[in-house]
């Protein structure tokens, strides 16, 4: 566990964190990692504590215990900024867009491109926010109207393009797909499969077995708060994860299934 | 007609309450004769709608951010008697310097009273609504304590320029002179946008429409400086000069170029309609959304006194009664303007339109007899019809 970062060492570590709001542990002595080029699906019934996991990643809110290492390195988010300044980007399940502004506001919200006398540079944002936006989806070109006036696909597609704008190589994914169509799902897979072959490690929350099934190297399964396990995917079934995810335990059937971390490690 | 606008870039509501307020005028100018649009009457309103105006256009940036501002008009008499005060009462009245202090103590005490009011709302999360309703009944009486309910008469004859009155304005020369720089700067930016829309090969509005709003925007300017200056009072000398644009005009003028500036090309001011928008996405974005709640009430503080300044210059005096009811007309004005209370959405040009629709109403009902407590009905029943055309248009908008 040295602190010099090697090819070996997770992007992300996440080491025994816990957060509780009032009496309730929504998050208890979590362990889990991320590697370059990986994809982790996060899983769980809603109140598992996926969000809020990933709250304390992105920088929404610290832990109460335990330690974030990225890149080898303890960090500590004050805020969504800081997150964003240590190469994790969000992508949020409400996506997080001012209805009222255009995609270019957006996906420069809180990280505007400013002239030399200190201005919004609203033209070039305008040109970087096409290219970026062209190269997730041709078909998206009317970038002048507001948010609130696209279409789903449209508005998942700001968000990420906002992610990937500033070269994360970290990105966490919210229940991308969840108000998607068919087409648009398959853009978002598509697009996360890229990422990853450009070697960016991506945690994935989603319901969807067959889309999880289809992109994440490994599933980390949380209940009430506690990681169930984290499999690798190619060693157990949809049923398996299923199982995991209802009735809270680790699939029994395999000799070498050990709860949490060990499995999870290459 | 939607096609239209998105062809022209006309904003659709902005020119629909251009023609509201141009119908207005007519129907007021038939309805006293003609006397409404005489020039006399129209240099008046000018400067009726500058105390109005000037804090419309920090209410708009308020009610974009999802806040509101109850006490302006209490804040106008607190800071408008500081200033009087210190002005006769601190500093010695004929030094040419006591003045511009007076006025910056003035604009430093809104500043810290919308601190006050900011930092509550911001940082301890009391709704604005009670903060500032507090605040309605507490500068009213900060105000009376200023000079213990006396009326402070009379102000430095520099300071009365300030208010337009007898000699407060800028000549035809000086005002033909700014007349021609702002239409020179209308066809400029005109032209620059259009020149960096080109270089990153973006969408471009056809020619003749941007030409048409140049046109368009040339003519109200001229048409202005032209009525203005067809003003004519008595000089000094007893000599017949035309009025020319009336300073508190002028620093109304610098207030919407300034505040339109900062909402269009400063990260404050996108900040500001981001959070208006969505407020979660703000924060999520790594926005100070705190800080920029307690900005947002300084700056209404600021112009809350600047509307202070307007008025006390203009009543060449004092009195802790003035801005009674300036909080329903400012609101009324920001929200006419097509400042959506549900936030997010707002203009500055607007809410100056807004602002010029309700004087000329009042103005015209003056002219009309009609009495102080029947306008009072009208204003009110012109706010609701506002905002229920504010819930028509959104739902509208929203299929």
């Amino acid at each position: 566990m040295s602190a010099q970062p090697n090819a070996n060492t997770p992007l992300v570590d996440v080491r025994g964190v816990s957060k509780h709001f009032g009496g309730v542990m929504a998050v208890d002595g979590v362990d889990c990692t991320l590697h370059a080029g990986e994809v982790v699906g996060l899983l769980g019934h809603n109140g598992a504590g996926k969000s809020t996991l990933i709250k304390m990643l992105s920088g929404v809110y610290p832990p109460d215990s335990g330690e974030i290492r990225v890149h080898g390195q303890p960090v500590r988010f004050e805020s969504p900024r800081d997150a964003r300044a240590a190469g994790i980007e969000t992508i949020h399940q409400t996506l997080a867009l001012a209805d009222n502004l255009d995609a270019a506001a957006n996906l420069f919200l809180g990280r505007e491109l400013m002239t030399r006398f200190n201005t919004l540079d609203i033209p070039r944002m305008e040109h970087e926010a096409r290219k970026v936006i062209g190269r997730l989806n041709p078909n998206f070109t009317q970038l002048h109207k507001p948010v609130r006036a696209m279409s789903g696909g449209q508005r998942q597609t700001v968000a990420i393009a906002r992610a990937l704008y500033f070269n994360a190589r970290i990105l966490i994914m919210d229940e991308p797909c969840a108000a998607l169509g068919p087409a648009e799902t398959r853009m978002v897979i598509e697009t996360i499969q890229r990422l990853k072959a450009e070697g960016i490690g991506i945690f994935l929350i989603s319901h969807d077995m067959p889309d999880v099934f289809e992109v994440c190297d490994r599933v980390t399964v949380m209940k009430n708060g506690r990681v169930i396990g984290t499999e690798r995917v190619a060693d157990v079934t949809p049923d398996d994860v299923l199982e995991m995810i209802i009735l809270g335990r680790a699939p029994e059937h395999r000799p070498h299934a050990a709860p949490a971390l060990a499995t999870g490690r290459r | 007609m939607n096609a239209l606008f998105q062809k022209t870039g006309f904003d659709p509501r902005f020119t629909s309450m251009v023609l509201v307020l141009l119908a207005v005028w007519a129907g007021l100018s038939a309805l006293t004769g003609g006397v409404f649009l005489t020039p006399r009457n129209l240099y008046n309103l000018s400067i009726q709608t500058c105390v109005t105006g000037v804090m419309a256009c920090g209410m708009v940036y308020l009610i974009v951010a999802r806040q509101i501002d109850l006490s302006v008009g209490s804040l106008l008499a607190f800071t408008g008697m500081l200033i009087a005060y210190t002005q006769v009462q601190v500093f010695p009245p004929e030094a040419g310097w006591g003045w511009p202090l007076s006025l910056a103590i003035g604009i430093a005490a809104g500043v810290a009273v919308g601190a006050f009011q900011g930092w509550w709302v911001a940082y301890r999360q009391v709704p604005a609504f009670v903060v500032t309703l507090a605040g309605y009944l507490m500068y009213r009486g900060a105000a009376f304590l200023v000079a213990d309910g006396q009326t402070i008469a009379p102000l430095h004859p520099s300071y009365q320029l300030l208010g337009g009155g007898m000699s407060g304005s800028i000549g035809a020369t000086a005002s033909w002179l700014l007349a021609a720089a702002a239409c020179a700067a209308v066809v400029w930016q005109r032209w620059q946008a259009r020149r960096t829309r080109a270089r990153y090969e973006a969408a471009q509005l056809p020619l003749w429409a941007d030409g048409l709003r140049v046109v368009l925007q040339c003519a109200a300017i001229v048409g202005f400086v032209a009525v203005m200056n067809s003003y004519t009072g008595l000089d000094a000398a007893q000599q017949r000069v035309a009025k020319g644009i009336a300073v508190p005009v002028l620093i109304l003028i610098g207030v919407v170029a300034a505040l339109t500036f900062v909402s269009q090309r400063t990260r404050f001011g996108r900040y500001v309609f981001a959070f208006g928008g969505n407020p979660e996405a703000a924060l999520l974005s790594g926005i100070p959304t705190l800080r920029v709640q307690l900005y947002l009430f300084m700056l209404m503080g600021a112009l809350a006194a600047l509307a202070g300044m307007i008025t006390t210059a203009r009543l060449n005096s004092g009195a802790n009664s003035i801005g009674q009811m300036a909080e329903l007309y400012v609101i009324a004005a920001a929200v006419i303007g097509g400042t959506s209370l549900s936030g997010g959405v707002g203009s500055i040009p607007g809410c100056i339109v807004g602002a010029l629709l309700i004087q000329s109403l009042d103005n015209g009902m003056v002219l009309l007899d009609v009495t102080s407590a029947k306008r009072q009905i009208l204003i009110g029943l012109v706010l609701i019809a506002a905002v229920w055309f504010d819930v028509v248009y959104n739902r509208k908008a929203a299929r």
